[in-house]
């Protein structure tokens, strides 16, 4: 009797706590939605009762080439992630099923590349992206966004490409399949949710990055992140514009990384928790 | 096809005996493009970095020129912002670190026990992660933690107390406040996952033996995470040291020096001032600096794993 009281103490605690804990945290994202749906006059009341309203919404689109922005990033990221399986999925084929003495030490160089601060290279890839007219361009970026995620592209796709048996692949070789065909046809469908995993998580790091971007792009290619950033002017006080716009950035990549958020465990942690 | 039959049996044949794969040349061909390419990353721009920290580069004096040695570091050693902003950069990412890992850790235990709506609860908790960094930024600075109309401020009013101007009077402190609350979500969601693949068999044989909340914590669950903890900090590590938008966009490094970081000053020196060779410099510095730190990280993270190895 006495053990099961505490029992229920302990749960109601638990409950209590963690939930408070997950509100709290939550918060400021839920302000930023109730105030996207107010106007700017009640936005400063403070109030949760209000009646809702799309009119900051109907300002975002009419004021600033908002669809331009939002066009940007969508292009930036499928760029980068098209991009970076292009690049990796080869190389995570070869070294997976053919591996060689160096194969590893291969694979920690890549991830060592990412130690590089990007803050060290800022200057040279400015200047260079300047004379060759990659400066503010869609590819200027993609390009960076790439060689930034690249290695966790590799790694990612290898250790899928570990799971799958050698053997299957070995039989369609004898039946005279070209490794083309055997990338194609069998490797990529075999290892299909691996390859989405992957490309969502570099969906969402190209989506949210805002080192490149405010850095190296301003009207022409600025993707989302540094539309947002321009609400750093007083412009920002104008709340239920400021989260309206935060509100259309954030929402389609939180509800992708909720969907996927154990696979990203995975892919954020190059595969050493599971 | 005798060896491939025989290859097929042994799965860990070595892979030069296997049936007809793409030839020495192929292979190498598959990988180029990736090896290639990071090559060059790695390489090219940064010795371009060390090659303008040796010379006279000011985008607004083209006549100036000229091989100026370790001028430029000397200069960078004097600048009365160097040394504050290796200090906030060294404090942010230790404190958001601290924060991350303790509060991860706490979180995770929390949420590993059963409650009603564990799963929309761990949702709510580890969505700031994935809001970009110029949002999350701004909507603290100007909707929370404004002096006079955020969220912040009225409630101590409400309470009677005089508001505080956050990011005026305590920067550093809003600073680790807006990146933790960014980071924390991260540490929370691969501590929970760590957690979670604890084997129930071994915490209810350490429960029949007597272990009481604490000890089971710190001789089952802690020991459990060393790993998990070894790579968050690893990668928050990565990031930390390199926290750009957040300052951008709402303290632009001051008031003065207090919320400058090193990458902040490297922005400054040569997207603002357009000394290439100062900024350069300063890149060689944040350079250093991460390979400092990732030497003690590396050295520590093996030592942690021998040690795992070994029980």
């Amino acid at each position: 009797m006495n053990r099961s009281a505490s029992r229920n103490l302990r749960y109601g605690l638990t409950t209590a706590l963690a939930w408070t804990v997950a509100i709290l945290v939550f918060f400021p994202i839920f302000w930023m939605m109730i105030t996207a749906f107010k106007t700017e006059e009640q936005a400063y009341q403070l109030s949760v009762f209000f009646t809702p309203t799309l009119q900051s919404f109907r300002d975002v689109f009419a004021r600033s080439d908002y669809l331009a922005f939002a066009g940007n990033s969508i292009a930036i990221s499928v760029g980068v992630t098209v991009l970076s399986l292009l690049v990796a999925i080869p190389a995570a084929y070869s070294m997976a099923f053919f591996p060689g003495p160096k194969t590893q030490k291969l694979l920690l160089w890549m991830m060592s590349t990412k130690m590089m601060p990007s803050v060290g290279v800022l200057l040279p890839v400015y200047l260079l992206w300047k004379n060759i007219g990659l400066l503010d361009t869609l590819s200027g970026l993609i390009i960076i966004y790439t060689l930034i995620n690249l290695p966790i592209a590799v790694w990612m796709t290898y250790t899928y490409f570990c799971e799958v048996p050698k053997e299957i692949l070995e039989a369609s070789r004898i039946d005279g399949a070209s490794t083309w065909q055997e990338i194609v046809h069998l490797l990529m469908p075999m290892s299909l949710p691996g390859l989405a995993s992957t490309a969502l998580l570099l969906l969402i790091l190209s989506w949210n990055e805002a080192f490149w971007s405010i850095n190296l792009s301003s009207a022409h290619a600025a993707p989302l992140t540094v539309f947002i950033a321009s609400y750093s002017s007083p412009e920002g006080l104008f709340w239920a514009k400021l989260s309206a716009a935060s509100l259309l950035a954030v929402a389609p990549i939180m509800v992708l990384g909720w969907l996927t958020q154990k696979q990203l465990v995975r892919g954020l942690t190059f595969g050493a928790v599971k | 096809m005798p060896s491939s039959a025989h290859t097929a049996l042994r799965a860990d044949a070595p892979p030069a005996q296997a049936a007809r794969g793409p030839g020495r040349w192929t292979q190498r061909w598959l990988m180029s493009p990736a090896v290639l390419s990071l090559l060059l990353w790695s390489v090219v721009p940064l010795l371009m970095t060390i090659w303008f920290s040796l010379i006279r580069y000011n985008l607004l004096s083209p006549d100036q020129t000229g091989f100026v040695g370790l001028d430029n570091y000397r200069f960078m050693w004097s600048d009365p912002s160097f040394f504050p902003s290796i200090f906030n950069t060294l404090v942010l990412t230790v404190s958001v670190l601290l924060i991350s890992v303790v509060g991860g850790v706490l979180l995770a235990v929390l949420f590993d026990q059963e409650f009603p709506g564990r799963g929309v609860a761990r949702l709510l908790v580890i969505a700031p992660f994935f809001v970009m960094p110029t949002v999350s930024a701004l909507i603290w600075k100007n909707m929370l933690l404004h002096p006079v109309y955020g969220l912040f401020a009225a409630a101590l009013h409400a309470v009677g107390l005089q508001p505080v101007d956050w990011l005026g009077e305590y920067p550093m402190f809003s600073i680790i406040l807006i990146v933790s609350w960014q980071w924390l979500p991260f540490a929370f969601l691969i501590l929970l996952t760590a957690i979670q693949s604890l084997d129930p068999e071994q915490k209810e044989a350490a429960q029949i033996d007597g272990a009481g909340p604490f000890s089971m914590f710190f001789y089952i669950v802690l020991p459990h995470l060393k790993r998990a903890i070894g790579v968050v900090v690893m990668i928050e590590t990565i990031f930390l040291l390199s926290i750009f938008a957040e300052i951008y966009t709402t303290t632009s490094g001051g008031p003065g020096t207090a919320t400058t970081t090193l990458s902040f000053l490297i922005y400054s020196l040569g997207l603002q001032q357009f000394d290439v060779g100062m900024a350069s410099t300063g890149g060689i510095l944040a350079v250093l600096l991460a390979n400092i730190v990732s030497v003690f990280l590396v050295r520590m993270l093996a030592n942690n794993l021998k040690g795992e190895n070994e029980r």
